[in-house]
């Protein structure tokens, strides 16, 4: 763990750090810029308690809350737990074991990256529901289907929700895996260890920072979820919210109901850091070629099939159905504009994922080089805006921005000239927004990879010379390869599948892919969706190949 | 801090270049009413007269949102919505303006549109029963309300009570009932269901045909675009509510206001018009298998072999207002 160093800057005991002068050094300056972004939208969220919606709360006290809260906590307690099975029992098993299909498998694993969870839902629903082809298909050959578990329970949105989100947590262990490589696992067994208790008494505790990193991923995005928990009209915290402000018009009671998700996920991190500050997590550099684990026979055919059965419902079956959807609709449906469509998203997905990196590697160095309790706090709150439900967070930016535009407008009529509006409708604000929504996923991942640069690397970097940006730029980036193209990756997928963001602060005519996937769904027109989404789907699935072929070599 | 100061420079340099300017001949338009639906129409009225019309989609909350934070400078004219909840809102919270127009006033019937002519409907659409022709024999059917007897226990599938067409139907059952006796009515909806309720119309007509069901409640353009994927669907609607004491079927509508803060309110009125003259209401109804709103118009065929029904003439201007009480009616009946 990197964060004994020493600086030089560090604020006097005491004191307030953001009073004392010297706490402003240029990298904690553009930290506390990027924090500042976030700070606003979360500001405005927050704000809303100034007129309590009174009237609304006792209604959600008194009818719903008791099913919300049990909801969602089955939710993120579920989907967690599955998720760390599902991700980490497969990282390892493709980091560390040998397996027929292993290598495929490797990348194979991740592409349900790329599948968005509301079309993971709408489309396993179809097909598992009573009306569906599996229940249809029982009830010809048997006569009832009625022993067929509800789909539409607790456990489908669990289980959906799990398929579609587990790779976060099997990226980020994968990353650990790897580079622990079996030495770690063979020191343990001469210490007289047999396999499954060294694995869970060294390897697994080794690798919790980059575990613990992909699961609060996934409980923010499990907690922020709306499009899939709506299809299953599972009631969650974020369909509250969006009943307080469509059903009873209350943008306050729902920027209330949000701003009590934030905190939760901030007692969620920082419980999360305390727990881990007390371990260190220094790596042994990686052999060479690692050798792996030769599972014996039988064991090898389970992995196997274990492997595939994940990878069928989490991708390719629901792919299947989509094609065949698109396949129905294709002559009708197609024209240029989806290219034009296609164009849109992939620039603001390069462009959100490339200015993400770059500020979640600013922060992630930062936190290394400044590990005060300050200047940790500035970085946890950066990376907030991943809990927030997208359109909440869309109305916290775009109403500060209206409001910055309407001064400046006010401003240039009282010098006598007119202008349109300047921020709002511009590719600056969408780019903005991006960042405060997804710069957890770009920091977690960067952060991760950072743990693997060893204080002792530090040290003979610095004896050599090299400080700040020239120490950033020689020294770590080369280590931290890998964990900026997966950062980069997950972050380009997200964007791209964004759709609330998108919805609200996109210029006219900046229609992407996931637009025209909610144009259609929200009339209904399901497999009319499913020619943007293939498309959607087809477009993640390049940088995740690129990434899985890269990482591999 | 070289690099903030250059972007903070950069922003001010490009940002007016990206920004919207408005030019004479142009309408900008909030939308709703999704792409696929209302892009024809532009198109068709850009080529008829000539001016150019600009379009951003997004959900209701979010546009009205827009609009509100925009104030006195939004560059929208036009705003087109589904729902007259969702336009009463809008009117209410000030964001629509008054329109004296003589065409619209007899291209849209009164209960169609705002008292104060802040918005008109454009297209109608009916939230009416839909029920299995194999198992439910029509006779058996009458009012909404009577779902909730005793010979449905088990038989009847509901679509979510988020979605706002439910709140609408609950809010004209409030205007013709009053709280208490609606509440009875949803909760012996909700004693009868055969599922927990759907998230869309078309998945409680597929669970209907089934046989996870037999009735449900559904708005007629769902049905209109099962039929025409699946033209052997066993599935058959029924006008409810037809009796000579009683209300009507329900409906609705999606319509448009010119905004308070229009730059082009003249332009935006004539589109409006445009949109409810004859030449345009097909156009905008049949793109969706809806009603039009304009009486001298007839349906699509395909629409018009569902048959005649009275409708409803409950002021859509009031399901806006009740809207929050049928919301909270519903959750205290457990209609999820």
């Amino acid at each position: 763990m990197p964060r004994h160093s020493t600086t030089r800057t560090a604020p006097r005991r005491g004191a307030v750090p953001f009073l004392n002068r010297g706490f402003y050094t240029g990298w904690r300056i553009a930290t506390l810029f990027i924090a500042l972004l976030v700070i606003i939208p979360l500001s405005v969220v927050f704000f809303s308690w100034h007129d309590p919606a009174r009237e609304i709360w006792q209604h959600i006290t008194e009818t719903l809350l008791g099913n919300l809260l049990r909801n969602t906590f089955w939710l993120v307690t579920g989907v967690s737990t599955g998720t760390i099975l599902l991700g980490v029992s497969l990282a390892w098993l493709t980091a560390v074991c040998e397996f027929p299909g292993r290598r495929f498998f490797t990348w194979a694993l991740l592409l349900p990256l790329a599948m968005p969870a509301y079309v993971l839902a709408f489309v396993s629903l179809g097909l598992f529901d009573y009306a569906g082809p599996v229940q249809t298909w029982l009830r010809a050959w048997f006569g009832s289907s009625s022993w067929f578990p509800d789909v539409r329970a607790t456990g489908g949105v669990v289980t959906i929700l799990t398929l579609a989100l587990y790779p976060y947590v099997y990226l980020l262990s994968r990353n650990a895996f790897q580079t622990q490589g079996k030495r770690l696992l063979e020191a343990a067994e001469s210490l007289g260890c047999g396999p499954w208790r060294a694995f869970f008494l060294v390897v697994l505790p080794m690798a919790r920072p980059w575990i613990a990193g992909g699961t609060l991923l996934v409980i923010m995005e499990a907690l922020a979820d709306f499009g899939a928990v709506s299809i299953f009209n599972y009631d969650t915290f974020t369909t509250a919210i969006y009943k307080a402000w469509f059903g009873f018009f209350s943008l306050p009671a729902a920027a209330q109901l949000a701003s009590c998700l934030v905190l939760l996920v901030f007692f969620i991190i920082v419980a999360e850091q305390r727990m881990r500050s007390r371990m260190r997590f220094s790596e042994s550099r990686q052999s060479a070629k690692s050798e792996r684990i030769l599972l014996d026979r039988r064991w090898r055919w389970l992995a196997f099939a274990y492997a595939t059965t994940v990878l069928s419902f989490a991708f390719l079956l629901p792919l299947l159905q989509l094609l065949r959807w698109s396949l129905n609709i294709f002559h009708q449906e197609f024209t240029s504009r989806y290219l034009a469509l296609l164009g849109h998203s992939l620039l603001l997905g390069l462009s959100a994922a490339l200015l993400i990196c770059a500020c979640a590697l600013l922060l992630a160095y930062t936190a290394r080089r400044h590990p005060d309790a300050a200047t940790c706090a500035l970085v946890r709150t950066a990376n907030l805006g991943y809990a927030l439900p997208g359109t909440v967070l869309a109305v916290g930016i775009f109403i500060p921005v209206a409001a910055l535009d309407n001064s400046v407008i006010s401003l240039g009529r009282l010098f006598g000239f007119e202008t349109g509006q300047i921020f709002q409708g511009t590719l600056l604000i969408m780019l903005v927004a991006y960042l405060v929504r997804f710069m957890a996923a770009g920091f977690k991942t960067i952060d991760g990879a950072m743990h693997r640069v060893t204080p002792s690397i530090d040290e003979a970097a610095r004896l050599a010379g090299l400080r700040g940006l020239k120490l950033l730029g020689r020294v770590h980036l080369p280590i931290l390869r890998n964990g900026l193209l997966s950062a980069f990756t997950l972050v380009f997928v997200d964007v791209m599948k964004e759709m609330p963001i998108t919805l609200m602060t996109r210029p006219f005519g900046w229609d992407t892919l996931a637009v025209k996937i909610f144009e259609l769904t929200s009339e209904g027109e399901w497999e009319r969706a499913a020619l943007p989404a293939v498309t959607l789907l087809l477009t993640g699935l390049v940088p995740i190949i690129l990434l899985m072929r890269n990482s591999e070599s | 801090m070289k690099i903030v100061k250059t972007l903070l420079l950069l922003t001010v340099l490009i940002a007016p270049v990206c920004g919207s300017f408005a030019v004479a001949e142009e309408i900008v338009v909030y939308s709703a009413r999704n792409e696929h639906l209302i892009q024809p129409l532009f198109e068709a009225y850009t080529k008829e007269t000539g001016v150019a019309i600009k379009f951003v989609t997004d959900k209701e909350g979010p546009l009205l949102q827009r609009l509100k934070s925009e104030g006195a400078n939004t560059p929208a004219d036009l705003l087109i919505t589904v729902d007259a909840g969702n336009l009463w809102h809008a009117a209410s919270e000030g964001l629509l303006r008054p329109v004296d127009s003589k065409v619209l006033a007899a291209n849209v019937p009164a209960n169609l549109r705002d008292v104060e002519n802040r918005w008109f409907g454009l297209s109608l659409r009916a939230r009416t029963i839909v029920y299995c022709t194999e198992r439910v024999k029509p006779e058996l059917l009458s009012t909404y309300a009577a779902l909730g007897e005793e010979s449905w226990k088990g038989r009847l599938i509901l679509r979510t009570s988020k979605k706002v067409y439910n709140q609408s139907l609950v809010a004209m059952l409030i205007a013709e009932f009053g709280e208490e006796k609606t509440e009875q009515i949803v909760r012996s909806w909700v004693a009868n269901l055969a599922t927990e309720p759907s998230s869309n119309d078309t998945q409680v007509m597929e669970a209907i045909a089934a046989g996870q069901g037999d009735v449900g409640i559904v708005n007629t353009y769902y049905f209109g675009r099962l039929l025409e994927k699946n033209p052997d669907l066993k599935l058959a609607l029924f006008w409810p509510n037809q009796g000579a004491a009683q209300s009507g079927v329900h409906v609705n509508v999606s319509g448009a206001g010119v905004t308070k803060h229009a730059k082009h309110p003249a332009a935006a009125v004539k589109f409006l018009e445009w949109l409810s003259s004859e030449k345009a209401q097909n156009l905008f109804a049949d793109a969706n298998l809806e009603y039009p709103v304009n009486p001298k118009v007839a349906a699509n065929p395909e629409v018009a072999a569902w048959g005649k029904f009275t409708a409803s003439p409950f002021n859509l201007t009031q399901a806006g207002a009740l809207q929050g009480a049928a919301i909270r009616l519903m959750d205290r009946s457990g209609y999820r």
